[in-house]
Order: C-alpha cells, then structure tokens, then sequence
C-alpha cells in the first residue's frame, strides 16, 4: 500500500450522540445491567476508538448503534436523526452504518468484486457497471487490484479483512462501526492491516467507531480514545490524541505515544482491576 | 483437482473394486479355509457365476427396460421430493410458527420406512406407476427436507446481520443470503435422498406385478423376482445394478451441486 495524500474533508456528516443509553438483559436477580447511563459523542469525521475490559459492553454499543439489538434506556442518534430511543427501541440497520465485524463476513458464494458491489447495488444507488468500476477503484486504492475474481475462500485473513472493509466503504456510509477488526491476527499482519485502515480513513475521512481491547492499536489509529467501564457498562474517560496524520509506524516508538499509552493504559487497568474487585470473571 | 491426482483417484477406485472382487471370488471358491467357513462369502455365488448371469441378462431387453423402468420412477419421486421438500424445509426454517406447527408431524412420519407405505401408496394412487413413484418420493424428501433444515441452523447469522447492515431487507436477504447459504445443505440432502430412492426401489417396485421376461418390471422388481425363483446370482447382479445405479446418480447430483456452488471448490 502507497502513501496516499490526505483528501479534503468530506461533508460533515456521521456525527453520533449516545445520551445516557442503557441496555439490561433479564429480569429480577438474572438481570445484568451491560450499560448504563452511557453518554458520549462523536464529530463528523472523527476516529474513535473505545477500549475497555472484555464483557465491558463495547460490542452491545456498537450492535446498538447497527441496530442488531434494542436498547433500554436512552437515545442514539446520527446526525441528529433519532435511530433508536424512547418508543423505538431497535435502530434500523442500514448501510449508513456499516459493521466489521471480527471474523470475515464475506459472502462465501459471492466473488471479491460481487462483495463490494452488493452494497450499492442492493441498495439500487448505482447501476451494476458503475458499482463495479467503482469497486474496482475502491480495490485497487486499497491494495487488492486482482482480486476481484476470487472468492472468499482463497484469501488470506489479513486480504479478506481488508476487503471487507473496502465492502462497507463502498456503501458510502456515514459512519463505519468496526468491532475489533484485527483481532486474533498475528502482529506483522495486524500492523498492515492498521496502516492500511489508516490510509483508508484519511482519503475518506469517514466517522469511525472502532472497538478494540489494543491499548496501542487504539492510540494509533484514533483521534480520541474512550475507556469503558465494566459493569455498568458506559464512557470513564476520553483521551485526544494529538499525534498529526497521516501517521506511519514510526509513530509506534515517538515518546508522545508511549505517553499516551501509559495513560490509556492506567485508566483501563484502574477499570479493569475495579471490575475484578466487584467479583467480575469475565476479564480479557 | 488437478489430473494427476483425479487419476490417482480412479486408479484407487478401480485398484479397490479388483481387490474386492479377487477376496470374493477366493472367498465363494473355497467356502472354508483351514476348516473354518469364510463368513458370508461361503452363501454367495462367485463373481464368475455372477457375470456369467449378467452377461445373460444384458442381453435381454427387460434387463434394459427395467433400468429405465426404475429411473424413470426414481427421477420423478426425486423430482417432486425436491419441488415440495425444498419451500416445505424453507418454511420450516423461516417461520417459527410453522415449524412448531409442523415440524413434530414430520419427525413421526420420517421413521417410517418406505416398505409400511406400500399398502396405503397402493390405495392412494390411480396407478400403479404413481404408486411407485409415491415410494420413491418418500424416499427422497425426508432426508432434503431434515438437511435443508439442519443445515439452515448451521448459518453464519452474522452474514444476516451484515447483508441488512449493507441495506437489503428482509426478503432481499432471504434470497441473497439465506438461499445461497443453504445450498450446500441443499445438494447435501439431494445426493442423499438421491440414493434412498434407489434403496426404496425394491420396496416400491412390490407394487408392480412385473412384466412378461424376468426383468421386466423395475430393478427393484428384478430382485424381488429371483429371490421368489430362488436366483441366487440374479439378485445378486440386481443388487450390483441397483448399487450402480445409485452410485452413478449420486455422483451426478453432486456433480451438478459442485456447478452450482464454484466458491466451494475455491475453499
């Protein structure tokens, strides 16, 4: 993958408010509180990254904000649109929102090139040739030119991931909800793939919320970095990272990020050994 | 594949069926080895007096006409196996209500073996030939429909998830998801059922009286007729017949499976 040069902004859309959201499963003793009062927003733009505990709750944000599951309390809304709150409590999924999720979800039966066509020609935007010469660029920006033609299965973890996210790219969505994309991969192909991504986010410049339990994943690709809390689940702390992009791996030994990780790092720790004290087992 | 390997493949295939024959003709020829009787192989004829009968038999034209006879009636109970048992296993799959309504019924019906049918296929049905066909049908659909339906349960449900995320609706991602991710099932249950029939033949093949030369009345009825004739080599090149015929008709359905499906031979 090339250096590419930063594009201008896009419109300013993809900003997400959460408000005080809540979700419990159960009911009576059973009843497990995942969120709870869990506020934060999201800029137009803006690459955010939570990080937090296993069992803290990011996953359910995020199938939240997809509408995949309903929430109990509260409101989310993008670009002011309410998408789920008091009298609706499941968002509608839709492609303004498009879910990475952690293991590949490419249609096996479907080539590399029909994969990233599907969105836009699901959603009748385009015409299938235009989608197609689109998500031939959109591949080969992303590295992949010559893929197209293959199926799913004939791809590496690491260019299947990629490909995905090229597929939810190609939806032109407001904002991309990415659910510890790159995890379980091994660190040479994880760093690619983050550099990659990287690339990705600064010719788009597409809201992203990106989920991870990577302290140093989350300071190297996000604009802000937000620790979660386990139990009840919600927003302890919001770091910037003031690190200019377009960032390379070099940034990975700057004394500034080893800073902010060690901050990142104290706070999920805190949270973490909180939520250990509390009696939790589900600890990463 | 490569064709080095498919070679190696048929080689191993045909390497097996000599092997096997050579141990059965042994086996039949001497009846007991150092005063011990070989198991089963002493009661059957040997693959010599075997051939010899069906070399008999193929030139007869009923051996001909009851390999038609009986594909005909496998091809259409595997026809119409496919055409109810693939909406009926889809309902069941997509609709809780009418699994719960139907699904017990179904479970209670698939034990029972195609022979129990034949009294009720007989009153059932104008003619014979629809009689048999019901056999055969039964045969095949209850293994489309439970694979169908098994292999429904095994879908990735993130793959739902995402194709709504990407902005297809529910009827959209019923047939662009849930079709193509029940296919493998599909031809898995096809290939099976495919077989069953040909199992079933003989049971459904009672109903028919048979035709005026031996073999006239199905490979099914073949079977039937030389063991009341007490054949012994007869039923057993019916049985072959029918194993290859069964074999061959498998293979064909997944071979056209694998046509269907060219992402799986990429895995």
């Amino acid at each position: 993958m090339s250096v590419v040069a930063v594009a201008p902004e896009r419109t300013a859309a993809g900003a997400i408010s959460i408000r005080e959201v809540g979700k419990s499963y159960g009911e009576g003793k059973g009843r497990v509180v995942a969120l709870e009062r869990c506020s934060f927003e999201i800029a137009p733009g803006e690459f955010r990254v939570i990080v937090g505990p296993s069992g803290c709750g990011k996953t359910t944000l995020l199938n939240a904000v997809a509408g995949f599951h309903p929430i109990t309390e509260g409101e989310i809304r993008l670009d002011g649109e309410l998408l789920c709150g008091p009298g609706v409590p499941q968002a509608r999924p839709g492609a303004d929102r498009v879910v990475v999720f952690q293991h590949s979800t490419l249609f096996p039966w479907m080539t590399v090139l029909d994969n990233v066509t599907y969105g836009p020609v699901v959603q009748g935007r385009v015409k299938r040739e235009e989608a197609r010469e689109r998500a031939r660029e959109l591949l080969a920006g992303a590295g992949l030119a010559g893929s197209e033609g293959l199926y799913p299965g004939e791809l590496s973890s690491g260019v299947a991931r990629r490909v995905e996210i090229v597929r939810a790219l190609a939806c032109e969505p407001r904002v991309l909800l990415l659910d510890e994309p790159f995890r379980g991969m091994d660190s040479i192909t994880k760093s690619v793939m983050q550099q990659g991504l990287l690339e990705l986010y600064d010719r788009s410049r597409v809201t992203i919320l990106f989920i991870t339990h990577d302290i140093e994943e989350a300071v190297f690709l996000g604009s802000r970095v937000s620790v979660m809390s386990t139990r009840p689940g919600r927003v302890q702390a919001t770091i910037d990272v003031d690190i200019p992009r377009p960032r390379e791996v070099g940034v990975l030994t700057s004394p500034r990020f080893r800073e902010l990780v060690g901050q990142v790092s104290e706070l999920v720790r805190g949270e973490a050994r909180r939520a250990f004290e509390a009696g939790e087992r589900e600890l990463a | 594949m490569n064709g080095a390997s498919r070679r190696t493949i048929v080689r191993r295939g045909i390497l097996g069926v000599l092997a096997w024959l050579a141990l059965w003709e042994v086996g039949s020829q001497l009846g007991e080895w150092i005063g011990v009787a070989v198991p089963l192989l002493d009661k059957v004829p040997p693959p010599h007096t075997v051939v010899g009968d069906l070399g008999e038999l193929v030139g007869e034209a009923g051996y001909w006409n009851s390999w038609s006879l009986s594909l005909q009636r496998v091809l259409w109970g595997f026809a119409f196996a496919i055409a109810i048992g693939v909406p009926l296993a889809l309902l069941i799959v997509t609709s809780r209500t009418f699994r719960g309504l139907f699904f017990p019924i179904f479970e209670t019906l698939r034990p029972i073996p195609p022979l129990a049918w034949v009294p009720l296929a007989i009153i059932f049905w104008p003619t014979q030939e629809l009689s048999i066909t019901f056999v055969t049908f039964l045969g095949a659909f209850f293994p489309i429909v439970l694979n169908i339906v098994d292999g429904a349960a095994q879908i990735d449900r993130r793959l739902v998830l995402i194709s709504r995320s990407l902005g297809l609706g529910r009827v959209g991602t019923f047939a662009r998801v849930l079709l193509p991710s029940t296919l493998p099932a599909m031809v898995t249950g096809a290939a099976v059922g495919m077989g069953i029939t040909w199992e079933v033949v003989v049971a459904a093949e009672l109903i028919s009286g048979g035709g005026n030369t031996s073999g006239d009345g199905g490979l099914g009825f073949l079977v039937w007729n030389a063991y009341q004739g007490n054949d012994l080599p007869r039923i057993v090149v019916g049985m072959i017949s029918l194993g290859i015929a069964g074999y061959l008709s498998s293979t064909m359905v997944r071979a056209l499976g694998a046509r269907l499906m060219p992402w799986r031979r990429a895995a």
